[in-house]
Parts: structure tokens; C-alpha cells; sequence
């Protein structure tokens, strides 16, 4: 071995260690399907880290396990090793590096949320005198606007993902209002007013989700669309995607939102445009049940609040059964 | 093996308990007013905190401070001259004790002790005539926290300098090199006339204009 | 050999040996149950509280950790399990990690390392020890009151909903804490700054005391905003006003704002004494001078810099404009920067050198081994556009165990190890210490490692009761934490017997540089008789190799 240049043994790790990475960048397998458009920039930004992470990760334990074994201390060999207190070009080298990578990454992610819609929140095109889309107009249901005593907040901006920004004044094809309480998502339909436990969106629709809160935080998350948006009492969040497959995926709440936040879950799902436009069509022909939404949940038990509508909301019926628990 | 010993060190070494007074140790200099100007620092980013939420409360607000809840003008301004005055009058005791004048630190300790407790008590006077109170919407919650968190520190610095005074009956006590006590009550006392003047430039004039 | 040297001539013979006779020799075991104010008794009072808190917190994540063994919530209620995930988090950052490494090892390392008698301001100082007792009778306190439920970052309105006696209770016991931590660092910074022995220049200090000087920076101007935050939540809870009441006008995300102020500089209040520890404990014990003494320093204080600006990283979810999703995400990505010259540095120091494998160094090198896995999670998790997706969920929960736990908790245990024979004046068992190393090392691993697919295939952070398809992963980390709480064994076997058993400990046992071995083991009660006078760096390895193996 020893007659192998130093040299050689660096470029052989390094091509090995450029393989290994990219090799695992693509297929580290850890997360779940991909649902939306927006998954696939995320995922791919993902990965990209992955490869960065996986790179440095094989390089530094590499390099602490290379000094463990090399530089460990021989039997009773007690002096010291060479007194090297620095190199100028060397930490120069490894500031630079760094820097360049995070600031490439930096940038990589700017143009990854600009593409999910992170620069255009709930945009409304109130410059452009047609009124497209009505997100600042929709009113909230449950929102606190209404119930005080007039808002003395004059703030009126939402938070959280609109469309790209090359098409920030298109309207979205679908909007449906989310309002999260303790602990379960409702979800509202302005357009045949229909009020559901599970959100149904159909496939390829760009769908604009108009979130609000109740009572405390919630969070509102699709692990298979990779998005998530808090919904905060007393302001205006949304999210905006499209679907791209059809199933049916986990609604999660990802803020403590108080003793039942971990049951506080439904399902989105994602039909074809036709199966979309039956369970429209099916639902706006029933009653919409809204007077019963709209009682007061504090008034009863999470769980006589949630039992009359596990079928027809679609609420899990674990969920029913852990607050039984109580 | 260059290693020397320090001329001085060799004295036995000081007591634990004067140690822990740290007064005059021999060993290092009184660093107490270097500590008190430190954790001004820090304590003042606490006021910062407050006047942030006031202004970012305001910035958002459609009308600030609300139509129920005025603030009066003439009063605090009264009271911002008392203790803005104040603020010298405490720096000529300070002054006095510097040449050793322990009656001229008593004199004009005394009088900014009297201008400090009516500033006080014409926050209290406010309080009661404004004719809302605490929880009445989200501007009085501020004006009352900042101002009652202010009148706190005076109430604080009202002690220390009745501390100055009843530690200066004893002879001897404060003199032309012992006066650090009387520096710190000074110090803290022009910091709290600097938070009031911050405080009252935000929440007085700021709601005015 | 040492940085400084005693003089062992004539001269010292003419020195008194003897403190003067009024004033005790040593410190009897009952001295450490008083308002002491020798800053090596205040060292190991923290240490052995918050030692005591490390192991209530972990028996609460235990208990965590069986509740999450099932999908279901059928081991504890879900209001306790709140109460318990809370408590845990506050318990480990303000009872443990903060004062352990601030108050434990900065109380008692800062004075021996620049060559000082005692802290700045002696009696403050037991007074900042003394105001976290009150602080941790509260915690404990509020579970007679159902304990606060809402999280340690306690958002409004939560908060103020849930639980309001044991929630003001959690308040006032963290504006306690906050208090001594202010007074503590604020004792820092001018013992630091002024109290170094006269022939240490700045660039001669050890550089756990300028990380001590970067966290106490840190500390003074992040823990107000904090406390400020608090008064008005504790205000909204108990005095009827609306600061976070969005039906008056209040703003929930404010809160969220002026916690996070706070609550990012504290991750580094609890990291930048630990690198201090790294920078001591891997030069010793890979016999080499630091590599990169000016970047490493430096980067401490960039550290406490830029971290003052990246806190919005915690809410890229929240209620935050875009703006700030960008500025964050770039500020976040740059403070990798500092902590990667760090990492690198303390490789270099290693690389050639002649590396002993004792417990404290073991225990270096497994932080350095996890700081780097987490650091790499950290920078993904920094940008916005991939945070939508992990945030609040068990991939963060992993990241910040793994710097928290692998990080800081390791560096505790490192610097425990290095440093107990200097604190006790007896050695450690060995063997004991590389079992208690092998199991934490394995038991972290299996405990936090499995939570980052965990987070990414959709489990939320703080939840009870979970998605079945998640159970296999959460037995692993079950299991992971039952083997966590037995590493524990081991360690309090060897820490309990050697205080008194252990064999006698040499007053340099590690043939280290910096003052603080200079002095006896345990240090006589000021110090030293004669103030040392530095001759050479803190870490002049390698220069006089024939003496320095003549100590061993």
C-alpha cells in the first residue's frame, strides 16, 4: 500500500465519496410519496442537501476516524505531537468553502419557495382593477375579525404560500377555507357552501387554502405535499398547491395545540376531475349542516362535540377512541 | 521555567469575607460600577422589549391610542421636568463628595430623593384621574405596563438614594475616596431619567402628535 | 511544561504556606449547602443541581417515551404527557445544560483560567446560584397545579387557556433563571475583562473563557427581551390584558417574536460553553497546541453575533411575511460558517496528534462525531422552503437532540471527566467511564437518529398518540432511551464512589497548560498562595517534548 501516492488515495476517496452521495441522494427513501407539484421542487431541494450533507458527513467522520485510529496515542509513547498551532491558507480554505456552499444553498432556496409561492402570499391583484380572486374579501368562517368589537388591527396581510410569482395574478381554481380548532379541521367550501371534515380537492386544480384558527394555533400539514401553514387566531394564513395524485393523504396538525393535538388529524383527498365533480355535486344536494358547526364547541367535550359527526366528516374514528380514553 | 512572581503577591492572602465585599480589595479595583453599567445594559434592553411591542402595536393600530383612551400631556410633562432636573440635582451630591462635603451629598441627595417621590406620586395622581385603567384595550395595557415598569426603577432608585442617605449619618462612611455607593445610586438614577425620557417621547408625545 | 510555572525556589519558602489561621483551610461538606460565596463551592453547587434536574427531565422523557412505545395515549394522560413534554424541555435547558455549563463549569473554571482569586462580585454571584433553587422549586411545584402544559416555548393562546397557575408559576420560575443568568454573566464579563492575572494578554486566555465571554454577551442581551415577553403573558393571564388576545387587538405572533429573540441566542448559551470545553479538553488529550486559536475565538464571537439575527427560523410557518422567510433563511445558513471553523479546527487539532483515550476525550470526539450530523440537519432545516415541510415535526425534535444531547450534553460529560479530578481531588474509574461512554454513545444514536425519518414521513413533534405506521421507529427510540437511562448507571456509580474512593489525583494529572492546573487538587480556597505568572500559551504542546513526559 504504501507505494500509493498520497495524491491518488485523496482523488480515489474523493471520486468514491462523490458517488456515494449522489448515489444516496437519490435514494435515501425518506420521505413519503409525492402528492403536489410543490413536492417535487421541495423534494428536490432535499436532495440536493442530501448529496451536500451526505459529502461532508463521509468527509468529517471520515477525517475523525482517520485521527482515532492514526493518530491515536502508542504504547508508551508519552510526548507530544508537532507543535502546529495553524495554517492561514488552510482556514482560509475551510471558511471559504462553507460560505460559497451555504450562500449556493442560500439561493437554491430562495428560487425553490419564489416557485412554491412563498413571495406572494394569498396575493390579490387589487392593483390590476379586475378582481380575480377574492382571498382578502373571503370572510373567515370563525375568523375573529367578526366576533370583537371591530378589529383594531388595521393589518390586513396573509401569511404563508401564494402562486409563483410569474403568475401571482391568476386566480386559484379552488378555494376552500380551513379553520382549525381544538382538535379537528373544518373545512368550507364559499362556492355550493359545503362544510367538511376532510378536504376533497380535485387532481391538478390549483387549490387555495384560506386557513384561520378558533381558538389556540394550529398547523395545518400535508406530509405528502410537503407544505404546512400555521393557522393563527386573529390572522390571515393560506396555502396554495396543486395536487398531482390522486389518493388519500394525512391532514396533521403540527402545533401543541393542546391535550388531543396528536389526534387532531384528518385526510385530504385527491380525486379525478370527474370524482371530484360527483362528490361536489352530491354534497351541495344535501343540507348543508351548518347551524351545528357553528355552536360553540367550548361548550362540550371534545368528544361529544366530535361523536355525532365522526361518519359524515370522516374524523377518525382512533381519534374518537383516544379521547375516550380520558 | 521564566516565571516570576509579582512584587505584591506575596502578602498573605485577604480574607474570604472582605473578599466577598469586593470593597477597596487591594487586589483589583472596584469593578461595582463597571457591574451596575453592565447590567444597565441588559435592563434597559428590557425597556427595549416593551417600547418595541408599543410600537409595533402602534404601527399596526388603526387609530393609536384609541378614542376612549387619551393620554393627558400636562402632568407627565410637569413630572418629566421634575425629573429630568433631578438628574443634575443628584450629580451636585455627587459632586459634593467628591471634595468630601457629606452634608452637600445629604442636602442634594435629600432634594432628589423629595423631587423622585413626587414624580411618584404624580404618576399615582395620573393613574387615578385618567379614568381608564389597565385592561381597558390594548394601548392602556401598554401605557400602564411601561409606565408601572418605569415607576418601579424609580421606586428602586428611591431606595438606593434613601440607602446613600441613612448609610451617610455615619462618619466617615462616604468620603473623598469612599463614595462608590453614592456613584451607583447616581448612575442608576440617570438611567432611569433616560428610560423616562425615551418612554415619555414614545407614549406621550408620539400619541399626541 | 505548564503555562505557568510555580517557583520552586527559595523564594516561595519565604512565602507563607499556611493561610492566615481564621480562615478555614478547607471547605467542609456543609459549606456547599450555604450561601457560600467561593466561586469553586458556587461551580459545584450548579453542577450538582442541575445534575439533579438532568435526572428529573430524564426520567419525565422516559416516561415520555414509554407513552410513545404505542400509537395510542394509554400511559399517561394526555394533559401529563403536555405537562411532562413541557417541564422536560425547560428542566433541560434552564435546570440543566444553562446553569451546568454557565454557572457550573464558568464558575468554577473562569477564575482558575485567568489566574483571578474569585469571581467579580462574589456575593452576586451565590446570589444568581441561590435565585435558581426558587427557580426549580417552582417547576417542580406547578405539577401540584397540573404543570404547564403549552410547551417551553408557552405560545400565546395556549397558554394562556391551559393550565394558569402552573403556567405563571413556569413563568416566574423562568424569569428566576433568567435573573441569575443575567447576574452571572454580567459577573462574566467584568472578571473576564478585568480580572485577568496582569501577564495574560487577551490572546493568552484558554478559550473556554472567551467562549464564557461570547455567551455572556449573548446572555445580557437576549435574556430581557425574554423576560419582557413573559410579563406581558404572564399579565395577559392573570391581569385581564390583551397583548396576545387577537379579539382585543392583541397578536399571537408577537409573542412568538419576542420568545424567539431570546430562545435562539439560548441554543448557543448552550453550545458556545461546550465548544470552550471542546477547545480545552482536545488539546490536552491529543498533546497538541489548538489549531486555529484566533479562528476559533473569533468565531465565538461571530457566533453571538449572527446569532442574534436569525430567530426567525423558528416561525417560518408563523404568521411571518416573506421578507423575513428570506432574511432568515440566509442569516440561519451563515452562522454553519463560524461553527464549521470550529469543527474543522478541533480535527486539525487531532490530525497528528497523539491521541489519549480517556473518558473526557472520548467523549470529545463522540460530540464532534454527532455536532456534525446535526449541524448538517440544522442547515436544511435553516431553509424555508424545506423547513415548510419538517418544521414542528420529530426531524426537528432529532436535529436538536443531536446538538443538544450529542452536543452539549456530551460536552458536560467530557468536561466532567476532565476536570473532576481538579474539582474532587480524585480520579475517575476508567473503565466505568468507557462503558458509561459506549452506552450514551449507542444509546443517543438508537434514541435520536430514527426521529429524522420519523419527522419526515409525517410524524408531528409533541404529540401523544400517533399514526400506527410510525410505531416501529418509536420502539426503536424507545429502546434507545431505556438504553440512555442505563448509561446513566455507570456515570453516578463513578462520579458518587471516586468523590470519595477514587485514588488521589495529582494537581496536573493530565499534564494540561492552563492555570487552573497549576493550583492544588481541589484548589485551596483562594486559589493559589502565589498568583501564577504566565510564561507560555495555554496550549504550548509539543515545544519542550523531553519535559513534558517527565510528570508521568
Amino acid at each position: 500500500m504504501k507505494q500509493i501516492p498520497a495524491p491518488l488515495w485523496t482523488l480515489t476517496i474523493g471520486v468514491a465519496v462523490t458517488l456515494l452521495s449522489l448515489w444516496y441522494g437519490q435514494n435515501h427513501g425518506l420521505m413519503p410519496e409525492q402528492a403536489s407539484e410543490q413536492a417535487v421542487l421541495i423534494d428536490e431541494l432535499f436532495d440536493s442537501m442530501v448529496v451536500m450533507g451526505t459529502a461532508l458527513f463521509l468527509v468529517m467522520e471520515g477525517a475523525i476516524l482517520y485521527c482515532m485510529i492514526q493518530f491515536r496515542q502508542r504504547k508508551g509513547d508519552e510526548t507530544d505531537g508537532p507543535a502546529i498551532e495553524g495554517n492561514l491558507p488552510l482556514e482560509a480554505f475551510w471558511t471559504a468553502i462553507p460560505t460559497i456552499l451555504v450562500i449556493g444553498l442560500g439561493l437554491y432556496s430562495f428560487q425553490v419557495f419564489q416557485e412554491i409561492g412563498g413571495i406572494t402570499p394569498g396575493h390579490v391583484a387589487h392593483d390590476h382593477g379586475t378582481m380575480i380572486a377574492q382571498a382578502d374579501d373571503t370572510p373567515l368562517p370563525g375568523g375573529l375579525s367578526e366576533s370583537g368589537k371591530g378589529p383594531l388591527i388595521a393589518e390586513n396581510s396573509v401569511f404563508g404560500l401564494g402562486a409563483p410569482l410569474e403568475n401571482e395574478d391568476t386566480a386559484a381554481d379552488l378555494q376552500v377555507n380551513v379553520t382549525g380548532m381544538q382538535y379537528a379541521w373544518i373545512f368550507t367550501y364559499p362556492e355550493g357552501n359545503i362544510i367538511d371534515g376532510e378536504l376533497h380537492v380535485p387532481i391538478g386544480a390549483d387549490v387555495q387554502l384560506n386557513i384561520s384558527a378558533k381558538d389556540v394555533i394550529h398547523s395545518f400539514w400535508v406530509p405528502q405535499f410537503r407544505l404546512k401553514q400555521d393557522a393563527i387566531p386573529g390572522k390571515k394564513t393560506a396555502l396554495r398547491f396543486i395536487a398531482n395524485k390522486e389518493g388519500n393523504y394525512p391532514v396533521v396538525c403540527a402545533e401543541l395545540c393542546g391535550g388531543y393535538h396528536g389526534s387532531m388529524r384528518t385526510q385530504v383527498i385527491v380525486h379525478s376531475p370527474e370524482d371530484y365533480q360527483a362528490w361536489h355535486d352530491k354534497r351541495v344536494a344535501q343540507t348543508p349542516a351548518v347551524e351545528t358547526i357553528a355552536k360553540a364547541p367550548a361548550d362540550l367535550s371534545a368528544e361529544e362535540y366530535l361523536s355525532p359527526y365522526s361518519q359524515e366528516m370522516g374524523v377518525n374514528r382512533d381519534l374518537i377512541a383516544n379521547l375516550s380514553l380520558k | 521555567m521564566q516565571g516570576t512572581i509579582e512584587s505584591n503577591s506575596d502578602l498573605p492572602t485577604p480574607l474570604v469575607e472582605t473578599h466577598g465585599d469586593a470593597i477597596d480589595h487591594g487586589e483589583h479595583p472596584d469593578l461595582r460600577v463597571l457591574g451596575l453599567i453592565t447590567f444597565l445594559c441588559s435592563e434597559g434592553l428590557m425597556f427595549v422589549g416593551f417600547f418595541t411591542v408599543f410600537l409595533v402595536y402602534r404601527a399596526a393600530a388603526a387609530a393609536w391610542p384609541p378614542e376612549e383612551t387619551e393620554v393627558e400631556l400636562l402632568l407627565p410633562a410637569i413630572n418629566t421636568v421634575i425629573l429630568v432636573s433631578s438628574s443634575f440635582v443628584i450629580h451636585l451630591g455627587d459632586t459634593a463628595i467628591k471634595k468630601g462635603d457629606v452634608a452637600g451629598l445629604r442636602k442634594w441627595y435629600i432634594i432628589t430623593a423629595l423631587m423622585g417621590a413626587t414624580f411618584l406620586a404624580g404618576q399615582v395622581y395620573e393613574y387615578m384621574t385618567l379614568g381608564y385603567g389597565l385592561t381597558t384595550n390594548l394601548f392602556s395595557n401598554c401605557f400602564y405596563l411601561t409606565t408601572g415598569f418605569h415607576g418601579l426603577h424609580v421606586f428602586i432608585g428611591l431606595i438606593l438614594i434613601l440607602g446613600v442617605l441613612w448609610r451617610s449619618r455615619r462618619e466617615g462612611h462616604y468620603g473623598t475616596e469612599h463614595h462608590v455607593g453614592v456613584e451607583m445610586a447616581e448612575i442608576y438614577w440617570h438611567f432611569v431619567d433616560v428610560i423616562w425620557i425615551v418612554l415619555f417621547t414614545l407614549i406621550y408625545i408620539l400619541s399626541v402628535l | 511544561m505548564t503555562q505557568a510555572e510555580l517557583p520552586t525556589s527559595a523564594e516561595v519558602m519565604a512565602i507563607p504556606t499556611t493561610p492566615p489561621p481564621h480562615h478555614p483551610e478547607k471547605w467542609k461538606w456543609y459549606d456547599y449547602f450555604t450561601f457560600n460565596i467561593d466561586h469553586k463551592v458556587i461551580g459545584i453547587q450548579y453542577l450538582v443541581t442541575s445534575f439533579i434536574f438532568y435526572l428529573i427531565g430524564g426520567l419525565m422523557a422516559l416516561a415520555m417515551r414509554a407513552e410513545l412505545a404505542t400509537p395510542a395515549s394509554d400511559f399517561l394522560s394526555p394533559d401529563l404527557y403536555n405537562a411532562f413534554l413541557t417541564n422536560h424541555g425547560t428542566i433541560m435547558i434552564f435546570l440543566w445544560i444553562v446553569p451546568a455549563s454557565i454557572g457550573g463549569f464558568g464558575n468554577f473554571l473562569v477564575p482558575l483560567m485567568i489566574g483571578a482569586r474569585d469571581m467579580a462580585f462574589p456575593k452576586l454571584n451565590a446570589l444568581a446560584f441561590w435565585v435558581t433553587v426558587p427557580a426549580g422549586m417552582l417547576i417542580m411545584g406547578s405539577f401540584f397545579f397540573g404543570g404547564a402544559q403549552s410547551g417551553w416555548t408557552s405560545y400565546p393562546p395556549l397558554s394562556v387557556v391551559t393550565a394558569n397557575t402552573a403556567q405563571s408559576m413556569w413563568i416566574l420560575a423562568i424569569v428566576l433563571a433568567g435573573t441569575s443568568s443575567i447576574l452571572g454573566s454580567l459577573n462574566f464579563i467584568v472578571t473576564i475583562w478585568k480580572m485577568r492575572v496582569p501577564s495574560m494578554a487577551w490572546d493568552q486566555m484558554p478559550l473556554f473563557c472567551w467562549a464564557m465571554m461570547a455567551t455572556s454577551i449573548l446572555a445580557l442581551v437576549s435574556t430581557p427581551v425574554l423576560a419582557a415577553g413573559l410579563t406581558l403573558l404572564l399579565f395577559d393571564i392573570n391581569f385581564g390584558t390583551s397583548f396576545f388576545d387577537p379579539a382585543k387587538g392583541g397578536d399571537v405572533v408577537m409573542y412568538q417574536h419576542l420568545f424567539w429573540f431570546y430562545s435562539h441566542p439560548a441554543v448557543y448559551l448552550m453550545i458556545l460553553p461546550i465548544f470552550g470545553i471542546m477547545s480545552e479538553v482536545i488539546p490536552v488529550h491529543s498533546r497538541k497546541p489548538i489549531f486555529g486559536y484566533k479562528a476559533i475565538a473569533y468565531s465565538s464571537l461571530a457566533i453571538c453575533l449572527v446569532g442574534l439575527f436569525v430567530w426567525v427560523h423558528h416561525m417560518f410557518t408563523s404568521g411571518t411575511p416573506p421578507w423575513m422567510r428570506i432574511f432568515f433563511t440566509i442569516s440561519t445558513l451563515i452562522v454553519a460558517v463560524p461553527t464549521g471553523v470550529k469543527i474543522f479546527s478541533w480535527v486539525a487539532t487531532m490530525w497528528g496528534g497523539k491521541i489519549r483515550y480517556n473518558s473526557a476525550m472520548l467523549f470529545a470526539v463522540g460530540l464532534l462525531a454527532m455536532f456534525v450530523f446535526g449541524g448538517l440537519s440544522g442547515v436544511t432545516l435553516g431553509t424555508a422552503a424545506f423547513d415548510l415541510h419538517v418544521h414542528d415535526t420529530y426531524y426537528v425534535v432529532g436535529h436538536f437532540h443531536y446538538v443538544l444531547f450529542g452536543g452539549s450534553v456530551f460536552g458536560l460529560y467530557a468536561g466532567l471527566y476532565h476536570w473532576y479530578p481538579k474539582m474532587t481531588g480524585r480520579m475517575l474509574n476508567e473503565p466505568l467511564g468507557k462503558v458509561h461512554f459506549i452506552l450514551t454513545f449507542i444509546g443517543t444514536n438508537l434514541t435520536f437518529l430514527p426521529m429524522h425519518q420519523l419527522g419526515l414521513q409525517g410524524m408531528p413533534r409533541r404529540v401523544a398518540m400517533y399514526d400506527p405506521q410510525f410505531q416501529a421507529l418509536n420502539q426503536l427510540c424507545t429502546f434507545g432511551s431505556i438504553v440512555l437511562g442505563i448509561s446513566l448507571l455507570p456515570f453516578l456509580a463513578n462520579a458518587i464512589w471516586s468523590w470519595s474512593r477514587g485514588p488521589q489525583a495529582a494537581d496536573n494529572p493530565w499534564d494540561a497548560k492552563t492555570l487552573e492546573w497549576t493550583t492544588a487538587s481541589p484548589p485551596i480556597i483562594e486559589n493559589w498562595e502565589v498568583l501564577p505568572v504566565l510564561t507560555e500559551g495555554p496550549y504550548a504542546y509539543g515545544e519542550e517534548p523531553a519535559e513534558a513526559s517527565a510528570n508521568t
